[in-house]
């Protein structure tokens, strides 16, 4: 893939988002420039989806607003600029499409009305199932995978959108440590290559490995930037209301 | 001689000429749309339409108007209140259908029974392919070829929509016209249905040869030319066999697309119950 000239950044300003008169999300502010992996942490409920959704231009904002790239989010969609890998959980693995058919899913913003693929998209397809190492797995039947492999293909079609921003949803649950090894290698070249890379997740191990960005959600945005200077136990707890503190200390009183 | 014989001894009838040309038509229409139905999860929203749109078709009667486009109003009207009863109310969706269709389906008997005459609710709820009017005919042709049209071109955003609607809203792809699209080629399809199975067995059309085909293949290209396969072949056979038997056409029709999905969940290659208790068994 080719490096980008511009910087890409996620802008959400002052972003409240409400659902039948709840608030999900209160006052939210996020700046994130390109080429960053930034986890996303935060209990469940705490608005971690609603941030994607409003990144992805799905919901409109009660009061503030999201830029990506500087444009307004009503141009996100129609140029690809930002791509959603959802929670397995999500997908109807009996539906009857292949790997290449799905991956092929993301290239359909860039086709003709009749979907009939041109010859970039079907290198784009390529391309990153080869990144994935799915290649040879192409015709397979999407419900015949492993829980790695179905990560990947998913992973894949959001690299066959060639968006600049990715948003991943629990990237690393249930699946295998090879897996999990490549995709976090794969990410950090495209994140050297400029781009802005979102993951929500429960893992906070893994936050310090590979994440160098970190914000904290807890229905309003409680701290982001550099992971060494935010992910601080106090911020933490926070974010999870002293759960995580209740945990580790109850674990300690086991013990002794 | 005997099974030669068989299948041209109908053949001699011009009304049963046109039941077969017109079951077939009907067959493969209904079983192509039934393999979006089936992957939507929209059987019952199938059955539901079907028959929300009697009202609608007895209007149109009265009013002198083609059939389509009572059924049509009615059609897409019906999920327009299901869908307001829904999201304005703490009912649940699956109790929100059952009480907009039956509601709408009893008005329509209360009309058909105002209006009598020529209007026969026996026609409409049980079909009547072995007697359709000309002018029915060319409206159900009308119909096919708009479905067949429509589905070959927006065939892959409607397989994206039916499988991950919101990675097609996230690449820009407009959701709620391919809902209303859907929709809308459902409530034509329901008229052209009712012509040969009637009102109440229509939604077997839009569902059984999908199931069939949905056992029998792993791609959804050949999931579709097996159900439009399956379909004009118990629609064609159906039609035969109540001719022999002097039986309902309809009936024979829907019973045949059973049949058929009975021996797909027995003996499918991949998904079948014989290849899963051989697997059992093995493992």
């Amino acid at each position: 893939m080719d490096t980008f000239k511009e910087t890409l950044s996620i802008d959400i300003e002052n972003v409240t988002v409400a659902y039948h008169g709840k608030v999900a999300l209160h006052k939210a502010s996020l700046q994130l420039k390109a080429g960053t992996i930034c986890g996303l942490v935060g209990m469940n409920g705490a608005g971690k989806s609603t941030l994607f959704k409003a990144v992805m231009g799905f919901v409109k904002p009660v009061s503030g607003r999201v830029l990506i790239n500087g444009l307004p989010i009503r141009h996100v969609q129609k140029n690809n600029l930002v791509a959603y890998v959802p929670q397995t959980e999500e997908v109807d693995w009996n539906f009857p499409v292949s790997v290449h058919d799905v991956v092929m899913m993301g290239r359909y913003g860039y086709m003709n009305f009749l979907r009939m693929p041109r010859s970039q998209d079907k290198h784009a397809v390529r391309d990153s199932l080869e990144r994935v190492e799915m290649w040879e797995m192409r015709d397979r039947q999407i419900g015949e995978l492993s829980g790695g492999q179905k990560k990947r293909t998913f992973f894949a079609r959001a690299l066959a959108q060639q968006a600049k921003v990715l948003l991943l949803d629990e990237p690393f649950a249930g699946v295998d440590v090879k897996t999990e090894k490549m995709m976090i290698n794969l990410l950090m070249e495209l994140r050297d290559i400029g781009y802005t890379i979102l993951i929500s997740t429960h893992d906070l191990e893994s936050i310090t490995t590979f994440c160098d960005q970190v914000v904290l959600i807890n229905r309003t945005i409680l701290a982001y930037g550099e992971t060494s200077e935010v992910f601080t136990e106090e911020n933490i707890s926070r974010t999870f209301g002293g759960s995580v503190i209740d945990l580790r200390t109850s674990y300690k009183k086991q013990k002794s | 001689m005997e099974l030669v014989n068989w299948f041209t001894a109908p053949l001699q009838f011009g009304f049963m000429v046109k039941a077969i040309w017109v079951s077939a038509l009907v067959g493969i229409v209904c079983s192509a749309l039934s393999c979006f139905m089936i992957l939507k999860g929209w059987a019952l929203m199938g059955d539901a339409v079907s028959h929300a749109v009697l009202p609608g078709v007895v209007l149109a009667y009265v009013m002198n108007i083609p059939f389509a486009i009572g059924a049509f109003v009615f059609g897409v009207g019906s999920v327009v209140a299901i869908g307001f009863i829904k999201s304005n109310t703490r009912i649940k969706e699956d109790t929100v259908i059952g009480l907009v269709f039956t509601g709408l389906f009893a008005f329509g008997i209360v009309l058909v029974s105002k209006v009598k005459s020529t209007v026969d609710l026996g026609h409409i709820l049980f079909g009547n392919v072995l007697g359709i009017a000309d002018s029915d005919i060319i409206q159900t042709v009308i119909i096919s070829v708009v479905t067949l049209v429509a589905i070959a071109i927006l065939r892959k955003d409607l397989i994206l929509f039916c499988f991950d609607a919101t990675h097609a809203r996230s690449i820009g792809l407009n959701t709620t016209f391919l809902y209303y699209v859907l929709l809308s080629l459902l409530s034509l399809t329901a008229v052209a249905g009712l012509q040969t199975v009637g009102i109440i067995l229509v939604v077997a059309m839009l569902v059984t040869p999908g199931a069939t085909a949905y056992l029998l293949s792993d791609r959804f290209d050949h999931m579709i030319l097996i159900a439009m396969a399956s379909g004009m072949f118990s629609s064609v056979m159906g039609t035969y066999i109540s001719y022999h038997i002097d039986g309902s056409t309809g009936g024979c029709i829907v019973v045949l697309q059973t049949l058929l999905f009975l021996t797909a969940m027995i003996f499918a290659p991949k998904h079948g119950l014989l290849v899963r208790s051989r697997q059992y068994i093995t493992d």
